[in-house]
This record gives C-alpha cells, sequence and structure tokens, in this order.
C-alpha cells in the first residue's frame, strides 16, 4: 500500500512564485525515505501541502488511500508531523505539550498519559516532564517535537530537519530511535540537510529542485550512478610532489594529505600497491565528501544547467 | 483500530477547552486578578461615592442598577480578550500549527476556542458578581435571561476576537479593535446610565449600538426592566452569533491569517 501518493501537485504562492511545478511521488508503507533538495526547492511546501498547513494549488494528496479533499480527517490522523521550526508553547510543561496534542488525535487522557511516559522516556526526557518546554535545551525542543509527533501512534510520520542543531551523540540516539519504530512499522518521510543522514537511514530517495522532482529511486541505485569518488589519504612523511599513480588523478593537498579520484571499476588495491612501492607510508584514509552529497551537488548543478537552457 | 471521527472530535473539543482553562488559570494574574480590581474599582467609585448622590435609576438604587451593566461589561472585554490573545499566541508562536495539522475539523477548533473564551467571560462574570454581592442587594428576577443573554454575549464577543485575531499580523492589531471600538461601544451601551434619560436623537444612535441589547436583556433578568423590546435584543444577540460563526468558519477554512 502506497503511505502517500501525490499527483501533479502544484503550489503558486500569492506573490506570483510556483514553489511545486507539478510534483508526482509516491512513497510505500514501511518505508524510510529521503526528501533531499537545496534551500528553497520546495521540500517544506510539499510537506505543508501534506499536512495540510499550506493550501495547494492543484494535484491530488493521498495519504494511506485516503483523498485529502474528500476524507482530510481521516489522510490526517494518519500522519505525525516534526516540523523544522520549533513549535510548541514554550510556556506549557512537556507532560502538558503531549497529552493536549494526544487529544487533539482523539486520544483520551488516561491513555494519553500512559503514552507520555512511554516517549518521553524513550526520548530521554520523561525526568524532565514538568519542565516548562522554554527552559530545554535545542536537542531537548527537538526531542520533544518527536515525542509529541509519536502520541498518537502515526502510520506515516514526516521529519523536517529533525536533527538540526543537534549534537553528534544525541544525533545518533535519535537515529537508532528513528530506525526501531521505522522497523516496529511507520512509514518515515525524512529531510534533511545531513545527507550522511539520509544515507544512513533511508532506503530510497527523492531529490527536489526548482520544484520538480529531479531523481527518485533506492538509495542504493542512486549512490550507484555516482561515478567517481575522491579519497583523501593520510600520509606518515611529508611529500614535496603528488605522486602520478597510472590510471588515477592525484593532487597534493598539503604535504601530508594526497587526494585521490577513484573511479567507478578501479582497485583501491592498485592505489596502495604503487603507493608502498614508492616508499609512501599511508596512515589513514577517509572520503573527501560524503558520496550522496557528491552526487547531489552534481544533480543539482545538471538541474540548474537545464533550467537555465530552457530558459 | 482506527478511532472514531466522532470520538476524535469530542475528545478533541474537550481537549481545546482543558488546554484554554489550563491557560486562564496559569495566567490567573492576567487573567482574573485585573478585571476583578476594575469591577471594584468600580463599584466603590461609581455605585459607591458617585452613586449616592445619582439617586434612582429607572425605580433601583444606582448601585443595584449599573451592577448587571458591569458584569456584562467584564464578561464582553474578557470573552474577546480571552480569545483573542489565545489565538493570536497561538498564531504568532507557530503552536496552532499542532491544531491546524491534527484531524480536528475548523468547526470544532472554532468552537474549541469560543467554549474556551465564554469559559473565561463566565467565570470572570461570576467573581464580579460575587464582589458586586459585597455592594448591592443582587435578585434574580429571570434566570433563564439571565443566562441566555450571559452566554449568547460571550459567545458573539469570543467570536470577535476569533476574528481580529485570525486578521491580526501584530500585537498592536489585536488591542487596537478592544481599545477604540469595543471599550467606547460598551460604555455608551448604557452600562452606566438608562438610555431613557438621554436626548431623542442619542436615543436613536444608541439604538444603534448592539451592546445596548445585550446589556439591556441581562438587567433586565436581574431587574425586570429593559430599555429595549427583549424579543429584538434576544434576536439580535442570537443572529450575531450565528453570522460571525459562519463568518469565522468560512475564514478559518480559507486559511485566511494562518496559512499560505
Amino acid at each position: 500500500m502506497q503511505a502517500l501518493s501525490l499527483r501533479a501537485l502544484t503550489k503558486v504562492y500569492k506573490n506570483g512564485i510556483q514553489a511545486l511545478k507539478g510534483i508526482d511521488l509516491e512513497v510505500q508503507e514501511g518505508d524510510f525515505f529521503a526528501l533531499l533538495g537545496p534551500n528553497g526547492a520546495g521540500k517544506t511546501t510539499m510537506i505543508g501541502i501534506v499536512t495540510s498547513l499550506v493550501n495547494k494549488t492543484s494535484g491530488t494528496v493521498r495519504v494511506f488511500g485516503h483523498d485529502m479533499d474528500r476524507e482530510l480527517e481521516r489522510a490526517k490522523s494518519c500522519i505525525g508531523v516534526v516540523p523544522q521550526e520549533i513549535n510548541f508553547n514554550m510556556f506549557e510543561t512537556l507532560l502538558t505539550i503531549v497529552v493536549n496534542q494526544a487529544g487533539f488525535y482523539g486520544i483520551p487522557r488516561a491513555l494519553a498519559r500512559q503514552r507520555a511516559e512511554k516517549y518521553l522516556t524513550k526520548l530521554s526526557l520523561w525526568d524532565r516532564r514538568n519542565s516548562i518546554a522554554r527552559s530545554l535545551s535545542g536537542g531537548m525542543k527537538r526531542r520533544l517535537m518527536i515525542a509529541r509527533a509519536l502520541m498518537h501512534e502515526p502510520r506515516l510520520l514526516i521529519l523536517d530537519e529533525p536533527t538540526a542543531g543537534v549534537d553528534i551523540e544525541i544525533r545518533r540516539s535519535m537515529w537508532e530511535f528513528l530506525r526501531t519504530i521505522n522497523e516496529e512499522g511507520t512509514t518515515i518521510i525524512l529531510t534533511t540537510h545531513y545527507l550522511e543522514e539520509a544515507e544512513n537511514l533511508c532506503r530510497n530517495v527523492a531529490i527536489i529542485d526548482g520544484g520538480r522532482i529531479i531523481e527518485r529511486d533506492s538509495m542504493s541505485n542512486v549512490l550507484r550512478k555516482l561515478q567517481a569518488e575522491v579519497f583523501v589519504l593520510n600520509l606518515a612523511a611529508p611529500l614535496a610532489d603528488a605522486p602520478a599513480i597510472p590510471g588515477f588523478r592525484t593532487l597534493l593537498a598539503d604535504d601530508h594529505t594526497l587526494e585521490v579520484e577513484v573511479s567507478r571499476g578501479q582497485n583501491l588495491n592498485e592505489i596502495f600497491a604503487y603507493l608502498s612501492g614508492l616508499g609512501i607510508e599511508v596512515t589513514s584514509m577517509r572520503n573527501k565528501v560524503n558520496r550522496l552529497e557528491e552526487l547531489f551537488i552534481r544533480l543539482v548543478d545538471q538541474s540548474a544547467r537545464a533550467a537555465a537552457a530552457n530558459a | 483500530m482506527p478511532v472514531s471521527l466522532a470520538r476524535i472530535e469530542w475528545v478533541g473539543f474537550s481537549t481545546i477547552v482543558i488546554r484554554e482553562f489550563q491557560r486562564i488559570v496559569r495566567i490567573w494574574a492576567q487573567t482574573i486578578l485585573p478585571p476583578t480590581v476594575t469591577a471594584t474599582l468600580y463599584f466603590v467609585i461609581f455605585g459607591s461615592l458617585i452613586g449616592r448622590r445619582v439617586g434612582l435609576v429607572g425605580g433601583f438604587g444606582y448601585m443595584q442598577f449599573i451592577a448587571p451593566g458591569l458584569i456584562m461589561m467584564t464578561v464582553i472585554t474578557n470573552s474577546y480578550g480571552n480569545v483573542v490573545s489565545s489565538f493570536f499566541g497561538a498564531k504568532f508562536g507557530k503552536h496552532l500549527e499542532e491544531l491546524l495539522v491534527s484531524p480536528l475539523p475548523n468547526w470544532l477548533i472554532l468552537s474549541g476556542y469560543v467554549a474556551g473564551g465564554m469559559l473565561r467571560g463566565v467565570l470572570v462574570g461570576s467573581v464580579v458578581t460575587l464582589v458586586a454581592l459585597f455592594f448591592t442587594r443582587l435578585a434574580v428576577h429571570h434566570v433563564l435571561a439571565v443566562l441566555a443573554a450571559l452566554l449568547l454575549t460571550s459567545a458573539v464577543f469570543s467570536l470577535g476576537g476569533f476574528m481580529n485575531a485570525l486578521f491580526a499580523k501584530n500585537f498592536d492589531q489585536i488591542s487596537w479593535f478592544p481599545t477604540f471600538v469595543l471599550t467606547p461601544l460598551t460604555y455608551l451601551g448604557g452600562v452606566f446610565y438608562s438610555v431613557g434619560m438621554l436626548p431623542a436623537w442619542a436615543q436613536l444612535v444608541s439604538r444603534a449600538n448592539p451592546i445596548l441589547y445585550m446589556v439591556s436583556a441581562f438587567r433586565y433578568g436581574f431587574l425586570g426592566t429593559s430599555d429595549v423590546d427583549l424579543a429584538l435584543a434576544f434576536g439580535i444577540m442570537v443572529g450575531a452569533a450565528v453570522l460571525m460563526f459562519g463568518t469565522a468558519l468560512v475564514l478559518l477554512s480559507r486559511g485566511v491569517g494562518i496559512r499560505d
């Protein structure tokens, strides 16, 4: 079953800006789906329409088969949303915020209190349940929004930049939590600027730019499209010039750092064998940029060039 | 198993009302205390000090005459003030989105906020009534008239506050209408005097003021006399409530002031 289906979705704002130019997108039930795109690409507008915070101009939206034009309440009851901006009442306690939110979805208060304990505990916030929301740290506020979105146990959870401004440790614990609820059956749509996050968590991906979907595939297929990666090798001893490794492009970033571009099909062993032969010792190695990030930048550049050519 | 829509609606409505009640209690120093202090001052200054020199109005002591008007004035300002500040605050702080993304239909969100406004109007009106009892004897002549006028008036002004909050883009715009329209209309709506005391032209002008009908109908419930025809007064209140509910619902459904 499709958790989300968008057909010919358009949005033109009052100021004439066309934010969405006919989006067709399907997300299957149980998927962990990444929606990526540069700032102003139309991601938040699209999420706004799905969560009914933005009025669409045309097109159809279906959530688990419920058409939002005809069964709005049914469709909305399937969705939980974690927005980009903090949007809870800063003067209420955490417990009040989550229990009231459950009430808006028809969850009686006794059950809402049980769920509040469950989700605030899972997100390490139960000890702060009687604190005023304003007193929370940035990371805690983000986790509170996730707990709030889960109170009615939605079938589709939409997360718009959920880990923005959150430190690495908490981000990784949030990833674990999201993986768990996805494994338990919740479909998740994630927008993020941390492409590493999308690569780690998501099985499928769509890239949106200029109000259009420019790529839609499984994460593994998308990454396979990447033709070349740059590896950064840290050297034990300084070099004066970059060694010319046959078949590879090399660049000496500084006297201890060698960058090597590896195309698809090439073998890393060749690099190490050649460098060993020259007596160059490699102490460590890493990707220059995240693989998805590299592809993302390339696709968005192509899209921008195509748009300029059509103009 | 999916939750039935009827249960979502009932639990959702009661949650909005509970949240509004929690807000009224949480900020009692802004919601309950000031109108109580203001009403006490009115009773002391207008009723006790000046009232003694005014004599009878419509056959009643001045304090007895103004008490229903002062209660109604409190109900009007508090019903309006509760919804305008709560809804605009939610819009400004973006936590209105909690409701907008939920499956609650627009008519229910509107009803919840209006019920919250009415709750504060009735709550503060009751406190002011208790204060009034320290200053004058207040017998109820017609309990249904009192309750109907009280509930209809608070509903009308809760709806007014809701529409103001929908259109408002900043905090100045939520204080403009109460200051420049509501307060003058309330003061000129027969709270402190009987319109029969005015010259003919002023009586005519006063009859264009809807608050006159609300105050007069409420006063009838206590004193048994009214400056206006009661059927017309209740007709105006019911008509205004229905018309304003319909208008507010259309505005909310179109997303005026809240949705792009």
